[in-house]
């Protein structure tokens, strides 16, 4: 296997998180289970337990700014992210033990949810980050988009010229197929990678659903045994291939959104929620220090 | 019969103008009631070359370190400025033809004719030649052809013509780019004298045939028309008409404009036609010249670009010389202070001038050389002196272009180092090694060194130890290559000692050097192009290679699958000459490649004179063969290898490679090149091609001999030790190395505007964030400088290595050399 954010260093940071986290049970265990002070975020060890947990959440949120100091020589960003993924996760046990589950309506839970969300989401991210590079990669077979999207823009060009030898009929539902074609849209769509495109059939009305070409791929099909003529019959197989392409070639385009568009996704929540963290962190901070 | 004039200049260009502008001078002085010169331009106004530069381009004065000599002034600055102030000379009265084409020259020394275009002729006593290397475009060849508002030969930008009806003539790149931009605003005929576009690179292949295919744009080709005659229009601004041969008949289409792109002529042919000699077949020699700039018709004088002097302020030099020259005043040519300056720490007192002829009649292969070559190589080159460690502290510390001192017993060069110049000794002792940790050999005063290098591109082999009092000449490989082009005996030379040095490098041969010589005059050098196949698996080989220069695959059971991969001073094809005859894999060249092929006589002469050197060999050999059967055995890893192999990884030294099993396609290792390059990224990560899961974006490859170096005016590429190639402030922007780069990691770019920091763009939302936008818009200033070359220089100097790589979550990016890429995709 190639070196990833996981196996970095061979695994270092893994290492270093799983000693913090026994570090923490110990640290919890040796609090005893007296009646008067019951293990919670009061005791030396609750200070303890809270201090690495708030420093661990700054230095987590530190990545941002390490990624973006693009002369800095502080490390590789790989190692930051290998760092950041194992002490992220160890955080969720530093936590936990800091406040011994103890849970209420108050900004101390809600400190304690957001930071959870924000863990979860990395956790999402990173199987993202794992899984969908090799899938978008042999979706997109060695060529980029751009190439794809080239070959697209010849295939419909080809597909206008063979269509203008067809009857009027047929040539308007090609070129409406070409035309209610949909790739992208919103965020939404992009990511539900539906296929939103239509195709206005023979005698008005409104135009219906063509995703995956299918309406024209199966209209085409109908009518070659039908055709009278030898040329008919060339042109109605020769757009039943380019059609065909076409399918192939709109299908993988829709995915590549997609799965492009999940590898960014989750960012949008990880960030956001940490700068809600920090500020529930904060407010968590001052009230335990005004307030006991 | 009184000849016309004394001096006959032929061209306009900065060499031309000088020539006149120092010829007025003479004149004045004599009080001269007539000129005695006249300067011969073929266009219709002075200096072509420059006047097609593009509009406000930065001309640059380089080199530096050379004082302009020169009644017509020059100083860096905008080509408007420049041009301005030359046609203020002119404006002075220098005594100018245009539209003087000079089709002939015949005669000799105090008789020259020269023939003009138009048919008439020109008497002069002398004549300088400074045409410039860019050549004239091909013409139509009918009437009204000459270059006008109607009939174009360039087109500077496709946007200045809308609403036109345009008709293009020639069917090369240049032709279809141009109708392909134009028919964006114009309606296009492109008119093609043969039946297909064969000629143009596949992607304007398709564009043309794609453009002429798309109805919704007004593009038209004539297919097997030539141009018959041409209509110019009555007034400015009316239509005129070009009339054509088809298959089906005469057609004649009115038009606009004409704009004809059929290639250049360059002036070889028509220099040669003077009588002029030109001394190699190869496409960049230049014509020998004296001292004085006198080529071998006497009375002919050869100077600028066309004299192999490829900037400005060198052309305007040697105009103001070779007057001087011509009316017997042999004055120092501007560069002595600097030939002074070089030569002022050697240990003695001697007129610069004296010690260039010493030292070329110090050094054999230099001996016959035109001195004016060889003045040029000693101001291209250092002058190194060696000095015991303790005088070495008192040495003068001299200008960037004195005479370098250093220290006796020291090596000049280490092995591993990046480097290509070129070590002639003239004086003392240099130990060499010719291999790492190999035997030490003597060079003696009078060889060279530091040819393997300067051939190959690949880091030195073995290092060089200089002893004391030694006086070394060190020169550039570009002004080496430029030698070694246009003199065949120093390339001889150079060769010969190469291929000793490599046998003995490659066999260790006990045998004297008169032996030796002997082996290697029967040695043959092969050239191969990229793809071009050395031997073929299954045939009987009777010969094996010594790679001199490039990389050979060697691969088994189908091309793709490449099992290794060989590198030069290495062997290729040695089993058939040690073991079976029968060739076990196909070797193929990865990239241009030369090798010296042995054959098994020279083979066994060489190893049965020192046999105890056959175990060593045979044991590298196993060795091949062990690792090119456990490549075998894993044909994904011997296909990854062969793609990589053909993106022309073959020549790369440190090259940009992206793992697209863990790409997340996050673009920060572009963000990161752009935001520590100046904001201007020299990578384009999703463009490149892939194969399973290696992507080769496009970005600089650092080749082993770049590319991009191969003509640099300004000599504005380097190469550092450590191996980066990168790009100084003196780039003039010409876009040479663009355009020879095959990889396309070169792109001339005006300057971005400064970013904000991080934080005020955190905090206070100043400026565009780290890494965005891609586009900029230039200031007035950078555009103002101008566009120069931008490229990848593989972070060099930064903490920590390259940013692409530092800056990337995954570890996807990765940054190797040829010899890592079996560790890359075996590991998968
Ligand atoms: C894009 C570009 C950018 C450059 N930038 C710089 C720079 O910034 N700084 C710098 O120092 N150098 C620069 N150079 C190099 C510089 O332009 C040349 O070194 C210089 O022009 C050479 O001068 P020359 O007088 O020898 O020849 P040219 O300038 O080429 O002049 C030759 C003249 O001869 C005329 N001619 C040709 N044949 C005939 C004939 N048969 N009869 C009559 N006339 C003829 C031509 O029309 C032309 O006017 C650049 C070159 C290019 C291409
Ligand atoms: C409280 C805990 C955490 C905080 C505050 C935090 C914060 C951050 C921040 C600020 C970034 C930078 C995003 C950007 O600038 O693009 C980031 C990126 C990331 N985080 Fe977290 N994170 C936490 C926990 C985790 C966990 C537990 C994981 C995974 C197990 C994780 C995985 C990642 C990954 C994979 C990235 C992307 C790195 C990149 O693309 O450069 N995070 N995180």
């Amino acid at each position: 296997m190639r070196t990833g954010m996981l196996n970095w260093r061979n695994y270092r940071y893994g290492k270093w998180a799983l000693l913090l986290g026994l570090f923490s049970i110990a640290l919890y265990v040796s609090q005893g289970a007296s009646p008067a002070q019951p293990p919670n975020g009061g005791t030396w060890q609750g200070y303890v337990l809270g201090t690495i947990g708030a420093l661990l959440i700054l230095w987590l949120s530190v990545l941002g700014v390490r990624k973006r100091s693009y002369s800095s020589s502080a490390g590789t960003v790989q190692g930051w992210t290998s760092a950041h993924i194992y002490l992220g996760s160890v955080l969720l046990a530093v936590a936990t033990l800091h406040c011994a589950a103890q849970f209420g309506w108050n900004v101390h839970t809600l400190a304690y949810v957001l930071m959870c969300l924000v863990i979860f989401s990395g956790f999402y991210g990173l199987y993202v980050y794992v899984h969908l590079p090799d899938r978008v990669a042999s979706n997109i077979v060695d060529r980029d988009r751009a190439a794809w999207l080239e070959e697209l823009g010849k295939l419909d060009q080809r597909i206008r010229d063979v269509a203008a030898g067809s009857d009027a009929q047929l040539q308007g539902m090609v070129l409406s197929a070409l035309e209610l074609t949909r790739l992208g849209g919103n965020l939404f769509q992009q990511l539900r990678a539906n296929d939103r495109s239509l195709v206005q059939e023979p005698g008005g009305g409104k135009p219906v659903s063509n995703a995956e070409q299918s309406v024209l791929i199966e209209t085409l099909s109908r009518r070659i045994p039908d055709a009278r003529k030898q040329s008919e019959a060339e042109t109605l197989s020769e757009l039943l291939s380019l059609f065909g392409r076409r399918q192939v070639i709109l299908h993988l385009l829709r995915r590549d959104i997609r799965l492009k568009g999940l590898l960014k996704l989750w960012l949008y929540f990880h960030v956001p929620l940490t700068f809600a963290l920090l500020a529930a962190l904060l407010v968590h901070i001052l009230s335990v220090f005004i307030y006991w | 019969m009184p000849l016309d004039y004394r001096i006959a200049i032929v061209g306009a260009g900065p060499a031309g103008l000088s020539v006149a502008g120092r010829a007025a001078i003479y004149d004045a002085e004599t009080g001269a009631s007539t000129p005695s010169y006249v300067l011969l331009e073929g266009h219709t106004t002075f200096a072509k070359t420059i006047q097609k530069y593009q509009k406000g381009k930065h001309v640059m004065d380089e080199p530096g370190f050379l004082q302009l000599r020169s009644e017509v002034p020059f100083a860096a600055g905008k080509r408007e400025e420049i041009l301005g102030a030359w046609d203020n000379s002119i404006g002075g009265g220098l005594n100018v033809r245009y539209n003087a084409e000079v089709v002939g020259i015949e005669g000799e020394k105090g008789n020259f004719t020269l023939r003009l275009a138009s048919g008439d002729s020109v008497t002069a006593e002398n004549v300088v030649l400074s045409i410039g290397t860019q050549g004239n475009p091909r013409t139509l060849g009918v009437d009204g052809d000459a270059e006008s508002d109607f009939v174009l030969y360039t087109l500077d930008d496709p946007e200045d013509f809308k609403g036109e009806t345009i008709v293009v003539v020639g069917a090369g790149d240049a032709a279809i780019e141009n109708a392909i931009a134009l028919s964006d605003f114009n309606t296009v005929y492109i008119i093609n004298r043969r039946g297909e576009f064969s000629r143009a690179k596949d992607g304007n292949l398709n564009a043309v045939l794609a453009a002429i295919n798309d109805r919704d744009r007004a593009f038209h080709c004539r297919y097997e028309s030539s141009v018959a005659a041409v209509e110019l229009p009555d007034a400015p601004g009316e239509t005129g008409a070009i009339v054509l041969n088809t298959p089906g008949g005469e057609e004649r289409l009115e038009c606009h404009r004409i704009i004809a792109r059929l290639g250049t002529v360059p002036p070889r042919r028509f220099v040669e036609s003077c009588g002029i000699e030109i001394g190699s077949a190869s496409a960049d020699a230049v014509p020998d010249v004296d001292r004085h700039y006198q080529s071998n018709v006497p009375g002919l004088y050869v100077i600028g670009a066309l004299g192999g002097y490829p900037l400005i302020k060198q052309a305007m030099n040697q105009g103001y010389d070779v007057v001087e020259f011509i009316h017997g005043k042999d004055t120092r040519p501007a560069d002595y202070p600097l030939l002074q300056d070089q030569f002022s720490g050697l240990p003695y007192v001697m007129d610069a001038e004296d010690i260039l002829e010493l030292y070329q009649q110090r050094v054999p292969m230099f001996k016959r050389m035109n001195p004016l070559a060889f003045r040029e190589l000693i101001i291209e080159s250092r002058i190194t002196v060696s000095l015991p460690a303790e005088e070495l502290a008192r040495a003068p510390q001299g200008g960037e272009r004195s005479t370098v001192f250093v220290a006796a017993g020291e090596p000049v060069y280490r092995n591993g180092e990046f480097s290509t110049t070129f070590f002639t000794l003239v004086e003392g002792e240099v130990r060499l090694q010719l291999e790492q940790d190999g035997p030490w050999h003597q060079i003696k005063p009078g060889q060279f060194f530091g040819e393997m290098s300067l051939l190959s591109g690949r880091p030195r082999q073995g290092d060089a130890i200089v002893e004391r009092d030694s006086i070394l000449i060190e020169t550039p490989r570009r002004v080496m290559v430029k030698l070694m082009n246009s003199n065949e005996e120093v390339r001889q030379g150079i060769d010969r000692v190469f291929i000793m040095r490599a046998l003995q490098a490659a066999f260790r041969p006990a045998m004297s050097l008169e032996e030796l010589a002997l082996v290697a005059d029967q040695v043959q050098t092969c050239q191969f192009a990229a793809g071009e196949v050395l031997f073929t698996e299954g045939e009987t080989g009777d010969c094996l290679h010594l790679i001199r220069s490039g990389t050979v695959v060697l691969s088994q059971g189908g091309t793709e699958l490449v099992v290794a991969q060989l590198h030069s001073g290495e062997l290729a094809g040695q089993m058939a000459l040690m073991g079976a005859p029968l060739r076990r894999n196909t070797a193929t060249a990865a990239v241009r490649t030369e090798t010296l092929r042995l054959g098994r006589e020279q083979f066994l002469a060489l190893v049965n004179s020192e046999p105890e050197h056959i175990s060593t060999l045979q044991g590298e050999l196993s060795q091949l063969l062990q690792y090119t059967n456990s490549m075998a055995s894993q044909p994904e890893a011997a296909r990854s290898i062969g793609f990589l192999m053909e993106q022309g990884m073959g020549e790369a030294t440190n090259a940009l490679v992206i793992d697209t099993s863990l790409c997340v396609g996050c673009d920060n290792c572009e963000r990161a090149c752009a935001e520590t390059h100046d904001g201007i990224s020299r990578l384009d990560r999703e463009s490149g091609a892939s194969l399973a899961s290696l992507h080769v974006p496009v970005s600089c490859r650092h080749c082993e001999l770049p590319h991009c170096m191969k003509d640099c005016p300004p000599d504005a590429i380097r190469r550092a030790a450590s191996g980066e190639v990168f790009i100084t402030e003196s780039c003039i922007g010409c876009g040479n190395c663009e355009t020879n780069c095959p990889y396309d990691a070169i792109k001339l770019s005006y300057s971005a505007p400064p970013k904000p920091g991080l934080w005020s763009w955190l905090l206070f939302g100043r400026g565009s964030g780290p890494g965005e936008p891609a586009g900029f818009t230039p200031t007035a200033e950078s555009k103002d400088v101008g566009k120069k070359a931008v490229k990848c220089d593989a972070c060099m100097g930064r903490p920590g290595g390259p940013a692409c790589v530092r800056a990337c979550p995954t570890g996807a990016a990765i940054r190797m050399g040829p010899d890592q890429f079996v560790e890359l995709v075996e590991a998968r």
